[in-house]
This record gives C-alpha cells, sequence and structure tokens, in this order.
C-alpha cells in the first residue's frame, strides 16, 4: 500500500475512535452526579417515588449502556431524542427539529467569517513573514496580540458601537428568521461575523507568520538563495510545496476554533445559532440539547482537526515521494 | 611565586537577587513595563479592594443608571450600585477564581504529567490516552455541559475549569519533562536511592521551569478569558457577586440604546475594558519572558 495511503488510513481510523471517546466522555458527563441527576434536579426533600417516576418518565432507569446504545445510533442518523422542557404535556419537541434551522444559522455564520478572514490572514501573515522586523510586522505583532487577549464581547461591542450606533451601518441585533431573505441575512449577520474574523485573523496571522519563518530558515532556501535564485523563484519553487502543510493546519486549526467563538458571538447579538441555544439549554439543565449540541461541535472541531492533520499528510513532499 | 602575593584583581561582591532582577527589568521592553506596571495596579486594587472602593460590593446607593457624580464616579448600574465599586471588588473576584482555578491546574496537571514522564509505561499510557480524547472537546463547550449538569456555582467552576485546564497543563509538563528525565542528574539521584517526590521536585521541576511559568501566564488568561465568558453568558460567577464578565452581561442591553445616549452606553465597556487591559498586560509580559528565556541565556 502507499505509505501516503496507509498514513491517512491510520489517522482515519484514529479520529474515529476519538469520536467514539469523545461521545462517551459525553454521555456519561450525565452519569458522574452523586445521587443522580433526577435527586439533583428535585432537590434534597424528593421522595424516592417522585425519584422514581422522573426517572422513568425520562427513560434514566435503564441501564446505561443500553441507552447509550440507543442515543449513539439514533444520533448518527440525526435522531437526539426529546428535549426535556415541555416532557410529559403535549409539546413534546423532538431536539432535531429545534436544532435544525438553528444549525444552517450557525454555519451560514461560521461560513461568512471564514470566506472573510482566510485569505486575509493568509497574505497578512505571509508579508509579515517575509518583512519581518519591519516596523509593519511589529505594529502587526502588536495589534494581533491584543486582539488575541481580548475577550470576544468586548471586541463585539465595539464593533456594534462604531458600526451600529455611529454609522448605522448594521442592525445592533442579529435576528433572522426562516423568512430572512440570503442577502439580509448576510447584511444582519455582518457584525458577528466580522467579530469572529477579527478573533481569528490575529491567531491565523500569527500562525502563518512562524510557520513561513520556519521554513524560510531551513538550509535548503539558503542554498537555494546562495545558488542565486531570485526571491520569486524561491518562495514559489522552494518554499511553497513546503509550506502547504503548515497553511493547511494554520487554516483547519482555526476553522476549529471558531466553533468555539460562535458560543460567545451568538449571544451578543442574539444570533439564533446552536450556541446560544447550547448557553439557554445550559441554564435550564436541559440535558439532551446540551448533549446534542456539546457532540456537534465536538465532531465538527474533531473534524476539521483532522482535516488538517490529512492535508498535511498528502502534502508532505517526503511521504509523497518515498526513497 | 608565593602563596602570600595579593590577588590579581578585586573579587567583585555577588550581585543580590534584587540587583539582578532590577538588571533583567532594565532591559525589558517598552510593552513589557507596561505589562508590569498594569498587573501591579491590578494586584493592588485586588488586594485592597475594600480600602480603594468607596462603596459596599452590592449596596444600592441610589436610582438606578445615574450618571457620574461626585458620589459615584462612573454611575450605577441597574439597580442602583456603584459602579466603580463593583469594579474593584470585580478585580478581586475575578482574578482571584481565575488564579486559584489555575493554580490547581497546574499542581494536579503539572505533577501527573512529570510523573508520567518519569515513570512511562502504563501509568504514562492510560493518562496520555483519557486526556487525548479530553483534548478533542473544546474548553468552553465542555464546561457548558458539565456545568449543565452538576448546577451552576462557584465550586463548581473551579473544580471544573481546573480538571479541564488540567489536561491542557500535563500534556505541556510531560513534554517537557521527558527531556529533562533522560538527564544524568536524575539518573544519579535515582542511584543515590531518592524517592520518586525528591526526583520530581528538587530534580525535574526546577530544570523545566522556564517553559512551565510562560505556561502559566498563557494558562491563566486563558482560564481568566474562559471564566469571564461564562459569567457573561450566564452560567458562570452568580450575581450579587461584582464580577466583570456579568457585569457586562448585566448592562449589555444598554448598548442598544442610541448613540447620543452614551453616558448609559459605556457602562457595559468598563467591565469588558478591564478584563481586556489584564489580559493584554499578562501576555506582553509573557511574550517578552518567551522570548527572554528561550532566546540568549545569560546565567
Amino acid at each position: 500500500m502507499h505509505p501516503v495511503l496507509r498514513t491517512v488510513l491510520q489517522r482515519l481510523g484514529l479520529g474515529i475512535i476519538t469520536l467514539f471517546a469523545v461521545s462517551i466522555i459525553i454521555f456519561s458527563s450525565l452519569q458522574m452526579l452523586p445521587g443522580g441527576y433526577a435527586q439533583n434536579i428535585l432537590g434534597q426533600g424528593a421522595t424516592p417515588e417522585t425519584v422514581a417516576a422522573f426517572n422513568k418518565e425520562l427513560g434514566l432507569d435503564r441501564p446505561s449502556y443500553v441507552r447509550y446504545g440507543e442515543w449513539i445510533s439514533n444520533a448518527v442518523r440525526g435522531d437526539f431524542g426529546n428535549s426535556y422542557s415541555g416532557t410529559g404535556g403535549s409539546l413534546k419537541r423532538s431536539v432535531s427539529e429545534v436544532i435544525g434551522p438553528r444549525l444552517y444559522n450557525t454555519f451560514f455564520l461560521a461560513a461568512m467569517a471564514a470566506v472573510i478572514a482566510v485569505p486575509l490572514a493568509l497574505a497578512l501573515g505571509i508579508l509579515a513573514a517575509l518583512y519581518r522586523n519591519s516596523l509593519y510586522d511589529r505594529i502587526v505583532n502588536a495589534v494581533t496580540l491584543t486582539t488575541i487577549a481580548t475577550p470576544e464581547f468586548f471586541i463585539a461591542y465595539l464593533l456594534v458601537f462604531f458600526f451600529a450606533l455611529k454609522l448605522k451601518w448594521f442592525p445592533t441585533l442579529s435576528t433572522v428568521s426562516n423568512s430572512t431573505g440570503f442577502f439580509e441575512h448576510l447584511h444582519r449577520a455582518a457584525l458577528p461575523a466580522l467579530t469572529m474574523t477579527l478573533v481569528i485573523i490575529a491567531h491565523m496571522m500569527r500562525m502563518t507568520r512562524a510557520s513561513i519563518i520556519n521554513l524560510l530558515a531551513s538550509p535548503y532556501i539558503e542554498m537555494a538563495q546562495l545558488k542565486g535564485l531570485s526571491k520569486g523563484q524561491v518562495i514559489l519553487k522552494h518554499a511553497l510545496p513546503n509550506a502547504w502543510a503548515p497553511i493547511a493546519t494554520v487554516i483547519a486549526f482555526n476553522l476549529a476554533y471558531l466553533v468555539v467563538g460562535v458560543v460567545v458571538v451568538e449571544v451578543v447579538f442574539v444570533y439564533p445559532g446552536i450556541g446560544q441555544m447550547m448557553v439557554d439549554s445550559v441554564s435550564s439543565r436541559d440535558m439532551p440539547v446540551v448533549q446534542a449540541c456539546a457532540l456537534i461541535f465536538a465532531a465538527t472541531y474533531i473534524t476539521l482537526n483532522l482535516l488538517a492533520d490529512i492535508v498535511a499528510i498528502i502534502t508532505n513532499p517526503r511521504l509523497l515521494h518515498p526513497k | 611565586m608565593t602563596s602570600t602575593s595579593a590577588p590579581l584583581r578585586e573579587v567583585k561582591a555577588r550581585r543580590t537577587f534584587t540587583q539582578n532582577a532590577w538588571r533583567t527589568l532594565k532591559t525589558a521592553p517598552l510593552s513589557a513595563w507596561f505589562g508590569i506596571v498594569v498587573i501591579i495596579l491590578y494586584a493592588l486594587a485586588a488586594i485592597f479592594a475594600p480600602f480603594i472602593a468607596p462603596h459596599g460590593e452590592a449596596e444600592v446607593i441610589g436610582k438606578a443608571y445615574m450618571p457620574s457624580s461626585e458620589i459615584s464616579l462612573l454611575g450605577t448600574d441597574q439597580i442602583g450600585r456603584d459602579i466603580f465599586s463593583r469594579l474593584i471588588y470585580g478585580a478581586r473576584n475575578t482574578i482571584g477564581i481565575a488564579l486559584i482555578t489555575t493554580l490547581f491546574s497546574f499542581v494536579i496537571g503539572g505533577s501527573l504529567g512529570v510523573l508520567a514522564a518519569l515513570k512511562r509505561g502504563w501509568l504514562d499510557q492510560g493518562v496520555s490516552r483519557v486526556v487525548d480524547a479530553f483534548l478533542a472537546i473544546p474548553v468552553l463547550i465542555f464546561a457548558l455541559m458539565l456545568l449543565a449538569v452538576v448546577g451552576k456555582s462557584v465550586i463548581n467552576l473551579i473544580v471544573i475549569l481546573a480538571l479541564l485546564d488540567a489536561t491542557r497543563v500535563f500534556r505541556l509538563a510531560r513534554a517537557v519533562a521527558l527531556n529533562s528525565v533522560v538527564m544524568d542528574y536524575v539518573e544519579s539521584a535515582r542511584l543515590r536511592g531518592e524517592g520518586t517526590g525528591w526526583i520530581v521536585f528538587r530534580e525535574v521541576v526546577p530544570n523545566i521551569l522556564p517553559p512551565l511559568i510562560t505556561e502559566f501566564g498563557l494558562r491563566f488568561c486563558f482560564v481568566f478569558l474562559t471564566i469571564a465568558a461564562l459569567s457573561f453568558l450566564g452560567v458562570g460567577i452568580q450575581p450579587p457577586t461584582a464580577d466583570w464578565g456579568s457585569m457586562v452581561a448585566e448592562n449589555k442591553t444598554l448598548i442598544n440604546f442610541p448613540a447620543q445616549y452614551f453616558p448609559y452606553i459605556r457602562t457595559p465597556f468598563y467591565p469588558a475594558g478591564a478584563i481586556a487591559l489584564l489580559t493584554v498586560a499578562v501576555n506582553f509580559v509573557v511574550d517578552w519572558f518567551l522570548h527572554k528565556t528561550s532566546g540568549l541565556r545569560e546565567g
């Protein structure tokens, strides 16, 4: 078997095992409470009968491995069970139904941020690496360090203040619904997307700069320069083929970072995505929704990191051309 | 040549610790100086909060949303508490909780990491595999989920974040300790018959301290921002405890006021700015320290 294919398959297998382990951790978190979830929700005064009835209603009376099997086999088919809110009444809500449209909104927002941030960050990062220790590089270094260290909501409020209140270009709240058209959606999601863009550009730029500088310091680049090749030739022919792997890693890593940033940003702008939904469900301790959101976030995160690894493997010249 | 001849040159007195520290500080760049000054100011505010703050932490001093005046430097919040006083008490609560959490995570993650590097074998394998699985879930997401399970309280928050963060510390501590445990001084300590505790804390830890200290600064910032984010989301530190994250959340509706009401709008900016300033300051210092310890090392 070709060594690249074998490494990729190994990495895929490892990713699936990780995903499996993570799903077990997420599922079993509910089991960790001393006295059980029911006792904790109902309080110390609850009689054994109420606890038993509560457990029966939520299906918590069956052994955990049976429930895990059921949960995970339904989850891979997109069914996350019913939300605890409205249990027993006529308002039984399926988690997937609630999550579906919000998932679209969240991916819309993340995609928008990524489309702006990725090209910009790569260009700025490569420039900073090529002209390192110049004034431009130093300014960029200080600015990105500041942006990284700033909480997302602070950046968000600054943007709201300038772009929504002073300039009135965008609305302060990003309320969208099913009837919102595509361009209207773009307009309303502009500020949250811009907030996330600023946050990840800083990370992505610093990482791009570091990996390119690292690359330019390698002996074969020095050799190419000593041979008298032009700067463009050195970069295009010698640096770039080896730069794809670190750049891909940087992109995927930062897209994974978007997954976390989206939670806070959605809450700031009251944007109806799954981040906001997860926070609401944490407050009401609606476990099926929380677990479903956590699984989606974790799966996205793992998949993106896996993707970064695989791109790094298949663009690695040493693996592509084995001796 | 007799042994009574005068020494070739005067032996200079050794520099004291403070002299050394001052010499190092004099070479620090402006950004690091800025960071150090800010951190000291924050520490003073946190330690002497009751003496600096003009009003109590949860004391209602007048009507809601008063503009700034003589009795209230920055005005009052949504139920009439003094924002300036709450900011100062917030320093104590927010920084204190983040510091305790980071310390716990370093004690747990650091000692486990060094131990795993030292013992290898099944302990290393077991802990490393569990940690790998935990590393695959973003901290904020995991913390949100665990808080939903155990309920929101400060103790739960500290325990959850310390444990999650310890997995990150473990990785670094193990990686740097691996380089140290193969050194001769560890071998000779083993041959001397020293116990595990001695080897971990007297041989390995002092030698891996610089990267660990840098990591401490970065982890502190990360924990601090995570706590601020969780409090902002309403599941972290709970009212009436003054805390910067929840102060932003409590006053966030003001941001939707038209721009001419600026005195009101700026309210959420104070706590958010306080968070940002501290993390930027710590990052500047860490950046300098990193540069210093990785680059030229003067004995």
